[in-house]
């Protein structure tokens, strides 16, 4: 006797239809609910924001197709969005300052001193107060002339006093600065997770054949902190582009609307006072999810091959 | 261990690392001291011109008690829990399913779903506010809580599938086909089997999302308004709009609104970096 080609789908002792596929079935009833809530309220506004980005509509009556009218008006040397848009790269660059800065500070702190716990914790602590109140202190921080803490500080070698969040030159950098300040903490707590987990026997073995200092860094230590880089990189470029809190708090744009960002600016032309643009705005955040959705893709990717390894 | 540890280094290092320790650390939190030393001063010092001065009274009780009793600020800070712990619920609810359904079974679509969850996770806001807020007038939620919290449950279990499901996998998977063998129905596979399993992994994803609720402010303005419903984040620009420079009073309220999310790092640090950490390392 041969096993019967097609298997037997009468067993001997009948079972209810959910039984019968009880392995395959339960998967998509645990996915339903979250997957519904997702989808309806960020995978489907993600093609609305598509659609409306076509039409001219003040988010009340009815919307008017125009087409490709907004991206040409957009991109066809709408100044505002231009300013937004170098600003953002600014952002992206100098937000990513916070990887080396963390890693720094976590080898300054990767010691077994009394104490050393509690000191990473207030190092950390900024990362976890609202981005919000960060906008206010700096901005506090930073008043003009003798009433911020920074010209008092400045002023004993010297300097300023500067009018940092009031000068068009100078406004971003500070909001830049106030925003690295959290992000650093959060970089370096990766990296201390990461240095606690290096392979001692190959710092050991390292340490015998001679190397130290930044050459043991660079090449025994940093390569072994790839994973928490990879995750380092990730939150920074996705903060970086969402920048909107502290520009929000600190300065509102200004001053002249220096300090505009893309997600700042689609805000603005949506819902602000002067009317509600919601087909431009949905233009400009266009734009932005296009510019994410290169470095989205990048990290799927990059999570695809180790899901790949991990098989 | 790298750096090389203190204790095998020179004399002199060991002295100035225990003096450069707390130096650094005041740097570092300068901005942050500048404004409690704001917040206790009174009134007086700041039309004097005295703003680095020493104080000239002590105000503390003073300035927090009007914070407390004579402003909206109660009121924003009841809101923003009344929507933090409801979303925190919801989505490691939500999440702890549906890291069960991609991290135990094998279906075809498992890993695209998995990327759908991560890839919705880091879109722009910006690209999803005017639908929102669209689909929330709609239900007739805008400028309620239950409209905020429906948000924020929806995106946040993005985040907390990609957490949840990574530490699915990492459990032991022998202990579910031992159930299963046993002839265990599969939802008590996951009540009983998995989910006391995961306790760390709730615990440090309710940490986490209690935090980045409480300190959210874009969704906050997009679909509230007024104190009935306004989170603490939003309601401290109003408050400060109000006592404009006023230091005194909008440093005290600053730190009144960073104060729960602070308090809850330090009394659950342990679970809130090790969510934080997920996937430094390998």
């Amino acid at each position: 006797m041969t096993a019967p080609a097609v298997p037997d789908t009468h067993p001997p002792v009948k079972r209810s239809w959910y039984k019968e596929n009880e392995i395959a079935v339960t998967p998509w009833l645990f996915l339903l609910p979250g997957i519904l809530f997702f989808a309806l309220y960020v995978i489907i506004p993600i093609f609305q924001s598509f659609w409306i980005s076509f039409h001219q509509w003040d988010g009340l009556g009815e919307k008017t197709w125009v087409g490709l009218g907004n991206y040409e008006r957009l991109l066809g040397g709408d100044r505002k969005f231009e300013v937004s848009f170098w600003n953002n790269l600014k952002w992206l660059v100098l937000y990513l300052l916070a990887i080396p800065m963390g890693l720094f500070i976590s080898l300054f702190l990767n010691q077994t001193v009394r104490g050393i716990r509690l000191y990473k914790s207030l190092f950390f602590f900024p990362f976890v107060i609202s981005q919000v109140v960060v906008g206010l202190v700096f901005s506090w921080f930073y008043l003009p002339g003798d009433q911020g803490l920074l010209n008092n500080v400045v002023g004993v070698f010297g300097l300023g006093p500067y009018n940092i969040l009031g000068s068009p030159d100078s406004a971003t950098y500070g909001i830049i600065a106030a925003g690295l300040w959290p992000q650093t903490a959060y970089c370096m707590i990766l990296y201390l997770t990461g240095l606690n987990a290096v392979d001692p026997e190959q710092v050991e073995a390292a340490r015998l054949d001679g190397a130290k200092g930044h050459k043991m860094l660079w090449y025994v230590i940093i390569p072994q902190l790839k994973p928490a880089t990879f995750i380092a990189f990730v939150v920074t470029i996705i903060g970086a582009l969402r920048s909107f809190d502290f520009i929000a708090v600190m300065t509102n744009g200004g001053p002249f609307g220096s300090t505009r960002v893309l997600s700042f600016y689609m805000f603005e032309e949506s819902l602000s006072e002067f009317g509600f643009r919601m087909g431009y705005g949905a233009a400009i955040a266009v734009v932005l999810f296009f510019i994410m959705l290169g470095f989205i893709t990048y990290f799927l990717w990059s999570m695809y091959q180790d899901e790949k390894g991990a098989r | 261990m790298f750096p090389t540890p203190i204790e095998k280094t020179s004399r002199s290092w060991q002295i100035t690392y225990q003096w450069l320790l707390p130096v650094v650390l005041i740097i570092w939190l300068l901005p942050l001291i500048a404004v409690a030393v704001f917040s206790i001063k009174p009134d007086a010092d700041f039309t004097n011109g005295n703003y680095w001065g020493i104080p000239s009274s002590f105000e503390m009780f003073n300035n927090y008690g009007k914070v407390f009793f004579e402003s909206d600020m109660p009121r924003y800070l009841l809101n923003s829990f009344m929507i933090t712990i409801p979303t925190v619920i919801g989505a490691v609810a939500l999440s702890s399913m549906t890291g069960f359904a991609l991290g135990v079974y094998k279906f075809r679509g498992n890993l695209l779903i998995f990327f759908m969850f991560i890839a919705g996770n880091f879109v722009p806001f910006q690209i999803l506010m005017v639908p929102v807020r669209d689909l929330t007038l709609s239900l007739n939620l805008y400028d309620t809580k239950t409209g905020l919290i429906l948000f924020h449950v929806a995106f946040q279990t993005g985040f907390c599938t990609l957490f949840m499901r990574n530490f699915i996998r990492a459990l032991p998977f022998p202990l579910i086909e031992a159930a299963r063998v046993e002839g265990v129905a599969e939802w008590r596979i996951f009540l009983y089997v998995v989910l006391p399993l995961m306790k760390p992994a709730l615990a440090a994803l309710a940490v986490l999302i209690f935090t980045f609720i409480w300190n959210d402010y874009f969704w906050a303005i997009v679909l509230t308004q007024g104190p009935d419903s306004q989170p603490v984040t939003a309601g401290i620009t109003s408050f400060n709009s109000q006592y404009r420079a006023a230091y005194h009073l909008m440093s005290a309220g600053s730190i009144v609104a960073a104060l729960p999310p602070v308090a809850m790092f330090f009394l659950m640090q342990k679970h809130f970096i090790a969510g934080l950490t997920l996937g430094a390392v390998k």
